[in-house]
Parts: structure tokens; sequence; C-alpha cells
């Protein structure tokens, strides 16, 4: 539902505009903002890569003598409700949390792309029906479609990563057609259409390389929206399934000890916090806009 | 004005056919399946002549084109169908649920809507001011923030340390005026401080585009400070972008309603929806999903409106 926001002044598709979307890719034309967000995403892609190797403790193993534990030496993050240590916990949630948006984001962004290319290069009506089908989709706020998917098919984690790229696909589309619709009619294009190329060969070798820019920082944006989603279904009791538990499952686990303020409920809530304002502002860096990006899944 | 009518009148109309689409998605997801609700509900020890009359029953050897048109007039016609984890009509349930909601959501947008519409306005009066700069950093940062963080944090500082605020919303019978708003304080404020951010980042654009304008500049020349360039000349023009603004960022309540209402154990139709989803009560389900559809779709609608008629070109057309 995000997607009306990006551009709210622009009703329908906006004439592309590749120059404003090239990404920054000069470090010292980053913004200290955007350097931030680059450091917390990097550390967090490591810790998923890495962190379960760094674990002090099993990830199931009951080690401490109390539940809900506050910070020590022993339990760098405390214990939680059953008296694991939550850090153990988190370098392995963060892998969840972390592998699924990015293959989520992935395939949304390039469905999505190719959905995109192909209805732009296709005759009209092709075109207009995919749009008013996506129109559709994006009408249904992105919870409630995610919801309603994971009532009828379940919450395995394949479906999970099924149901969450399938949800952003449509705002990926919206997002990559408005870009190729806008390239379409650069006269390299028309050049190519003159010569006599096929419409295929118009969209992989004319169009598809220019957009790689706007659809690298939608990337970005889907990751965002899919952290939030799964964490947020996943606090619900609808996303990961124990065993697995990704950071929303332990934000949701470690509740009762919000009364005794216990650092197993908010070191979770903070790290997913942390993840997605580092994605935000590394875009919003890299972007070389003021800050602006985005609009909430 | 004839062609304002008109092009409201289409607005009107092609909102309605994405709300129609829209329940196509919804039923051909939650219905179509190869599952079988009738067997679900009744276990794996049901005989099958029990499934067969609960089949029957629900109506589920219909072909599928034919319960959706059943569903469909049902809903239209404010009979959505029988919830099978209550056993009570969706519509009863619903009834129960929605004003409570609506409530919640008057509650945030009373709440944000000025707030953001103020510092929107400050943050366009000085662009670039330290105001200005917080204000976008703290957008950028708000829309990746989790709303069970922002409800944790909550409960932590208000309900736990300070135990000023109850850390779940339980509104007795006949509530005094205290316990009503204390009631709702951490439920609006998680909601509104989510929304705000936003908001106000979408009204300072539409400030800002107007200061552009060469009227404004116009202004500038001729010797007006900037807040009066901006409260005099600027803000009557950019008051249609700003409703607009309000009115799509109020659609996020939407998506935060359904965390923060499970949070605070709120009983409204977002929680409902979340246990139609754990009870896999497919009818409430899908009514719910299209409450939520269609608040949506109402809101941009709205949204569109207001840019409509506060758009002179527009107008003219």
């Amino acid at each position: 539902m995000s997607e009306l926001v990006i551009d709210p002044m622009v009703p329908g598709p906006a004439p592309a505009a590749p120059a404003r979307g090239r990404l920054a890719l000069s470090w010292s034309r980053i913004p200290l903002s955007g350097r931030i967000g680059a450091a917390l995403v990097a550390f967090w892609l490591a810790a998923a890569a890495v962190g379960p190797f760094l674990a002090p403790y099993g990830v199931g193993a009951i080690v401490a003598d109390d539940v809900f534990e506050p910070i020590s030496l022993r339990h760098l993050l405390g214990s939680d409700y059953l008296g694991r240590d939550v850090l153990s916990r988190m370098l392995s949630g963060a892998r969840y949390t972390v592998g699924l948006a990015l293959a989520a984001a992935a395939i949304a962004s390039a469905s999505g792309c190719a959905i995109a290319l192909f209805a732009v290069v296709s005759r009209r009506w092709v075109d207009e029906a995919t749009s008013r089908l996506m129109d559709a989709m994006i009408s249904v706020p992105s919870k409630v479609l995610a919801l309603v998917m994971v009532a009828a098919f379940g919450s395995s984690i394949p479906l999970l990563l099924a149901i969450a790229a399938v949800t952003y696909i449509p705002g990926a589309y919206r997002i990559a057609r408005s870009v190729a619709v806008g390239l379409n009619q650069m006269d390299y294009v028309e050049a190519a259409r003159a010569r006599g190329e096929g419409r295929l060969y118009i969209a992989r070798h004319e169009i598809l390389p220019n957009m790689l820019n706007p659809v690298l920082a939608d990337f970005g944006l889907r990751f965002v929206f899919v952290v939030l989603l799964l964490s947020g279904l996943s606090f619900l009791g609808l996303g990961v399934q124990p065993p697995h538990a990704d950071l929303g499952s332990l934000v949701r686990e470690n509740t009762s000890g919000l009364g005794q303020a216990a650092p197993a409920v908010i070191a979770p809530a903070l790290a997913i916090a942390s993840l997605t304002i580092g994605m935000n502002l590394l875009i919003d860096g890299l972007a070389g806009r003021s800050a602006g990006v985005g609009g909430r899944p | 004005m004839a062609g304002v009518f008109s092009l409201i009148l289409k607005r009107i109309g092609s909102a309605a056919l994405i709300l129609f689409l829209v329940s196509l998605i919804v039923f051909a997801i939650s219905s179509l399946l190869p599952g079988d609700a009738a067997s679900e509900m009744l276990g794996q020890s049901a005989t099958p002549e029990a499934v067969a009359a609960l089949r029957a029953q629900l109506g589920l050897n219909e072909p599928a084109h034919l319960r959706y048109l059943h569903w469909l007039v049902g809903l239209l016609t404010g009979n959505p169908g029988h919830s099978l984890a209550n056993n009570m009509p969706v519509a009863a349930l619903i009834a129960g649920r929605l004003p409570k909601s609506l409530i919640l959501a008057a509650f945030a947008a009373g709440v944000s809507a000025p707030m953001a519409v103020s510092l929107g306005i400050a943050a366009a009066v000085k662009p670039g001011s330290a105001l200005d700069r917080a204000l976008s950093l703290t957008a950028l940062s708000m829309v990746a923030v989790p709303e069970f963080l922002v409800a944790t944090l909550g409960v932590l500082a208000f309900a736990v340390k300070l135990q000023w605020l109850p850390s779940i919303t339980l509104i007795p019978e006949h509530p005094t005026i205290w316990q009503f708003v204390r009631g709702y304080i951490l439920p609006v404020m998680t909601l509104s401080f989510v929304v705000t951010a936003q908001m106000a980042r979408m009204t300072r654009a539409a400030v800002i585009d107007q200061l552009r304008q060469p009227y404004s500049e116009m202004a500038r020349l001729k010797g007006l400070g900037p807040a009066r360039v901006v409260i005099a000349h600027a803000l009557p023009n950019a008051a249609g972008p700003i409703a607009n603004a309000v009115a799509l960022s109020l659609s996020y309540l939407l998506g935060g309603a359904i965390i923060v209402e499970t949070i605070f154990n709120y009983p409204g139709v977002a929680s409902l929806m979340v246990d139609a989803v754990t009870s896999r009560d497919m009818p409430l389900l899908q009514t719910c999903a299209m409450i939520f559809c269609a608040g949506y779709l109402l809101l941009v609608l709205a949204a569109d409106i207001c840019a409509i008629l506060a758009n002179p070109r527009l107008r003219r057309g």
C-alpha cells in the first residue's frame, strides 16, 4: 500500500527520470546518514552469514540460571522466557529475517520487473489488463493480503517466502513499469524498432540495462517492506513457526518479559528497527536525494 | 463545474471497479483451495456422511462462480455469511467490533493530522533548517520502524516504569472520562507516532511545491517575510495537496491497526481478523479483509477527490 505514497502528486504512470534515480557509487558522495545506514546493513548481513557460528551457546540450549535475566557478561543480552541465551537466538533469528527478506525481495523485484517489461513491449490491451490487475492487488493492504494467504495456504517457510514475494510484486511492477514506459519512448529504442528488432530483444538489450539503478533502489525498499511484513506476521504468531524463530518470533515469545523490562523482548525489536532504518538511510544516501524515499508497507 | 462532477464520478466508478476486482482476488485466494473447510472443521475422525452433510450445509458443493456470486450478494446486502469458529452470523460479530475500530482510527487521525500538518508547515517555512532536517531523518526512520517496537517501548516506559497507563486497553461498561482516555492513550500514541512523520513530510512537500510557484516569488519580492508568504499565500493553494497527503497517510493506519489492536488486546475488527486467521475461519476473514480493502480505497478516493477539487486546471477540464 506504500506504492501510492512514493509519488503522491503524480497520478498514473510517471515519466521515467533515470538521472534522478542514478546511484551515487562513490563513497565520498554518500552523506553521513547513508554511511551509518551502510554500516548497519553490512553488520546485519554479516550477522546473518556468520553469526550462528559465533553464537556463544546453542540456539535451543537452556543455559541460564533464571528466565528473563538482565544483561550480564555471561549472557550479553540476557536470557529468554525459558532461560536460553538471547544473543545466540538473535544471531540465528537474524539469519531467518535477513535471508527470507533478501530472497523474497529479490523474487518480487525480478518478477515485477519482468512482468513490467513484458507489459510495456506488448500490445496495448495486454499492458492495460496487467496494470489494472496490479492496481487491484495494490489496493489490498499488504498485511491484509498476507494474512488471507497465510490463512489459506499456511505458514511454512517456503510458503512465507512465496507469500511475501507475491505481496510485493505489484509494487515492484508499478515502479519498473513507470521507468520502462519512459525508456520505451527513447530515441535509441525507436531506432532499434526501426532496425526491425524483436520485442524480446528490445526489452532485454535496450530497456532492461537502463532500468537497473531505479530497480535496485526499489529492491532495497522491498527488502525493508518484507522485513517489516514477516516480522509483523511472526509477532502475531502467524509467521515463522517454532522450532524456527526469526527476530519477530523472538519478540513474541518473550512478550511476558516486558513487565521486567527484559532485554529478551526489547533487543530483537531494536534489531529489526536497526536493520530496516539502516537500509532506508542507505537507499536514501545512494539515491543522492534528500530524505523522502519510501512509505509503509 | 460539470467537468469536476464527471471527473469525480469517474474516480468513484473506477474505485468501485477496483473494489470488485479486489473481492475476486480475496475470494479466489481464500476459497478456491484444494483443502476442504468441511473436513477440516470436523477433524479426522468424522464420518464421510457427516462431512457430506456439512458440505451441503455450507454450500460447498456448488461451483465456485456460484459461491462467489452468493458471497458477493450477501456482502452487499449485509449478510456476509456465518462465522464457523464463533457459530454466529459474521454481520453480528462485525457490528460489535467495527465501531470500536473506527473510534480508535478517529482518535489516531485526530491526534496525528493536526500535529503532522503544523510540523510540515513549520518545516516548509525554513527549508534546510534544523527542524526541517530533523523531520526528514525522523520520517525516513519512522517508516521503517515496526509498530510493535513503538508499542513495546511505550508500554515499557508508561505502563511498566512509570505505571501511569494500563498496558492493555480494557474499557469498563460505563467508563469515567479518565478511564476512557487512559485506556486509549497508548494505542493512539503508537498509531499516530507511525503516521505523523510521513504525513508531515508529505505536507512539507505540498507547501514547498507552492513556494516554488511564481506568485510566491512575487510575494517574496515585494518584501513579505517567509511566515507570511507561507500562511497567507502558499497555504490556501496547498490545502488540496495537504488534504491528499493526510488521506493517503491515514491509509497506513489500517496496516498499523492490525498490530496495535492485537498488542493492546483491543476488541476491534483488526484483532477479529487476526483471530479469524488463527482459527482459519474463512467467511469471517473474507469479510474483515473486504472491510479493510474498502476502507483503504475510500481513503485513496478521498485523497483523489481532494486533489481534483483543489486543482483549478482539473476543475476547468
